[in-house]
C-alpha cells in the first residue's frame, strides 16, 4: 500500500477511504509525545488500572500482567501515572529518554 | 414529458412524496418544527408499505445525521430532514458527511435560530452551515421543493460529485401553506433517479474491508484532501446544470441556478432567495406597468454559488438590491450580499448594490416593503445616493 501522506489531491480515493482494513496499526501516532511513562516493576501491583484508563490502548498486557508501553501509540497524556494507586508510573522527559539520558 | 397530477398541498407533503418516489434505503430523522410533517408523512408511507425504507428513529438530530453517515458509508441511499436548531445540532456531522463524500440528501425547513426562541422562517440555519461542504438548493414554492429534492439525488450521487445535498424550503411559508403543485408519476421518478450504485469501498463489502473516516493529522494529507473536496464541489456546477436540463425534459419545468424575471432590459434588480421571490416579482410587475424597468433574480443554487452567471445577469444594472433573510453580524451585510458583491467585483463598471436584511424570525415581508426597496433603487438609478450601510427592512 502506498503511504497516505505521500498522496496528492488527485490521487485520493473518494472520501480518503483507505482501501485496506486494520491500517491503524501502520500509523505511528506517538509522535507528539513530550513525556513518556516509565513503570517501576517493584512498586507495580498489576492492578491494571493503567490499562483500563489508557485512551490509546498503549499499555501492553500479557497473561493479565502489564509488560511494556506501546510507544508508537502512547501520546504521553500521563493518565496512567495519574491513576496508578501504587505510584509505580512516572512521566519522564521524552527528549531525554530518546537521547538515552533516562531509562 | 411524463404524466403528472396536480395537487393542492403543502411543501412538506411534496418533499415527503419526492422522498418516497426516490425510495431511499435508509432514512434517519428527528422531527422538528416546521419540518415535522415531512418525517411524519414519510413515516406514514413506510408504515403503509408504500416505500421500503429502513426508517431509523433517533433521539436527536446529531444521531440522525450520524446514522445517515454510517448508512451512506455502508452503501445505502440515504435521506433525512431537519430545521433550525436541529441543523445546528448536526453541525459537526455535516462536515463529516461532506468530508467522507457521502451523497446524503437532506430537506431543511428554513427557520430562525435562538435566542430568543423563534420557530418561524429565516435563513439563519442554512446560512450558518454554508461552509460545511454541502451543495445547497433553495425552493420558492412547494413545486420547487419537490423538484429540487428529486434533482438533489442525482446531483449528490453523480460520480463526479459525491457530495451531500441540502434542499431548503421556507419554514411555514413553503412548508405549511397549501400550494398548487404537479407531481410526476412514481415510475418516471424511479427511472430519473435510477438504481443507486454506491461508490466503490463500502463498509458492507466484506470481501474488501476498508477504513472510513481515517486520521489525517500530524502533517498528514488533510490539506490536500480538502482541496480534493473543493474540486468535487466545483465539478458539481456542470452536473447541476445537466441534471436541471434533464429534469426539464421530464417535467416541463425549467431549472436554473439563478432564475431571472424581467432581466433582459432591467435597469434595477432585486436578488432574493426563497419564497420572497414571489412578492418581489409581484411588485416588479406592478412597477413595469408604471414604466420602471424592474427585474428580479432568484438564487436557487447557493452552493456552489453561480458567480459568473450572476455577474453576467447584473452587468450594466443602474442599481441592485440584495434581500438577505439571515444576518452575518459584523460583516458588511448578510450572507447573500457578500456573495453578490463578490460576484460583481470583476466587472469593469461598478454596479451599485445595497443590502436589505428582512424577515428575520418570520417578520412579515409585505408588498409595501418590497416597494420601498424598489423606490430606493429607482432613486439610485436616477443619481441619488442609496441607503447608508445595510437596511433592516421594516424593523421598528
Amino acid at each position: 500500500m502506498s503511504r497516505i501522506d505521500e498522496w496528492k489531491c488527485e490521487e485520493f480515493p473518494r472520501g480518503a477511504v483507505i482501501p485496506d482494513s486494520g491500517s491503524s496499526r501502520d500509523y505511528v501516532t506517538g509522535g507528539w509525545r513530550s513525556e513518556r511513562p516509565i513503570r517501576d516493576e517493584e512498586k507495580c501491583t498489576q492492578c491494571l488500572l493503567c490499562w483500563i484508563f489508557c485512551p490509546d490502548s498503549a499499555i501492553n498486557v500479557e497473561d493479565e500482567k502489564v509488560t511494556t508501553f506501546n510507544l508508537d501509540h502512547c501520546k504521553g497524556c500521563g493518565v496512567c501515572a495519574n491513576e496508578c494507586p501504587a505510584d509505580a508510573i512516572r512521566m519522564a522527559n521524552e527528549v531525554a529518554c530518546a537521547m538515552g539520558e533516562e531509562e | 414529458m411524463a404524466e403528472q397530477k396536480t395537487l393542492a398541498t403543502t411543501g412538506n407533503v411534496m418533499v415527503a412524496e419526492a422522498m418516497r418516489q426516490c425510495a431511499p434505503d435508509v432514512m434517519a430523522a428527528y422531527p422538528i418544527t416546521p419540518q415535522t410533517t415531512i418525517v411524519e408523512e414519510f413515516a406514514r408511507f413506510v408504515a403503509q408499505g408504500r416505500v421500503h425504507t429502513e426508517y431509523v428513529t433517533v433521539e436527536s438530530e446529531h444521531s440522525a445525521m450520524s446514522a445517515c453517515v454510517g448508512a451512506s458509508a455502508a452503501g445505502a441511499r440515504v435521506m433525512t430532514a431537519t430545521s433550525s436548531q436541529g441543523l445546528a445540532l448536526m453541525w459537526e456531522v455535516l462536515h463529516i458527511a461532506s468530508g467522507m463524500r457521502l451523497p446524503i440528501v437532506m430537506a431543511n425547513a428554513n427557520r430562525a435560530l435562538s435566542a430568543p426562541i423563534n420557530i418561524h422562517c429565516d435563513h439563519s440555519d442554512v446560512m450558518g452551515s454554508r461552509d460545511t461542504g454541502w451543495v445547497m438548493l433553495f425552493a420558492e414554492t412547494a413545486q420547487e421543493a419537490y423538484d429540487n429534492t428529486i434533482m438533489a439525488v442525482r446531483i449528490a450521487e453523480h460520480p463526479d460529485v459525491l457530495l451531500p445535498v441540502m434542499s431548503c424550503l421556507d419554514g411555514f411559508i413553503t412548508t405549511h401553506s397549501i400550494d398548487r403543485a404537479r407531481m410526476l408519476d412514481d415510475e418516471s421518478v424511479k427511472a430519473f433517479v435510477g438504481e443507486y450504485e454506491p461508490a466503490e469501498h463500502t463498509l458492507l463489502d466484506y470481501e474488501h474491508p476498508v477504513t472510513h473516516g481515517s486520521f489525517a493529522g500530524l502533517g498528514g494529507p488533510f490539506f490536500e484532501f480538502k482541496k480534493a473536496q473543493r474540486e468535487a464541489m466545483e465539478r458539481s456546477r456542470e452536473v447541476i446544470r445537466d441534471v436541471g436540463e434533464e429534469f426539464e425534459r421530464l417535467s416541463g419545468r425549467p431549472f436554473g441556478k439563478l432564475e431571472a424575471w424581467g432581466m433582459d432590459d432591467a435597469d434595477v434588480a432585486v436578488v432574493v432567495i426563497g419564497s420572497t421571490a414571489g412578492n418581489a416579482r409581484h411588485v416588479a410587475r406592478e412597477l413595469r406597468g408604471t414604466g420602471v424597468k424592474a427585474g428580479v433574480v432568484k438564487v436557487r443554487c447557493f452552493r456552489p454559488f453561480p458567480y459568473a452567471e450572476l455577474a453576467a445577469m447584473l452587468k450594466g444594472m443602474k442599481a441592485v438590491a440584495v434581500l438577505d433573510r439571515a444576518e452575518s453580524f459584523g460583516a458588511e451585510g448578510g450572507p447573500l450580499f457578500l456573495e453578490v458583491r463578490s460576484a460583481l467585483y470583476d466587472l469593469d463598471r461598478r454596479v451599485p448594490v445595497v443590502d436589505y436584511i428582512y424577515g428575520l424570525g418570520g417578520a412579515d415581508v409585505r408588498l409595501e416593503l418590497i416597494r420601498e426597496v424598489y423606490d430606493d433603487l429607482a432613486g439610485m438609478a436616477a443619481g441619488a445616493t442609496g441607503p447608508e450601510g445595510l437596511v433592516y427592512l421594516g424593523a421598528r
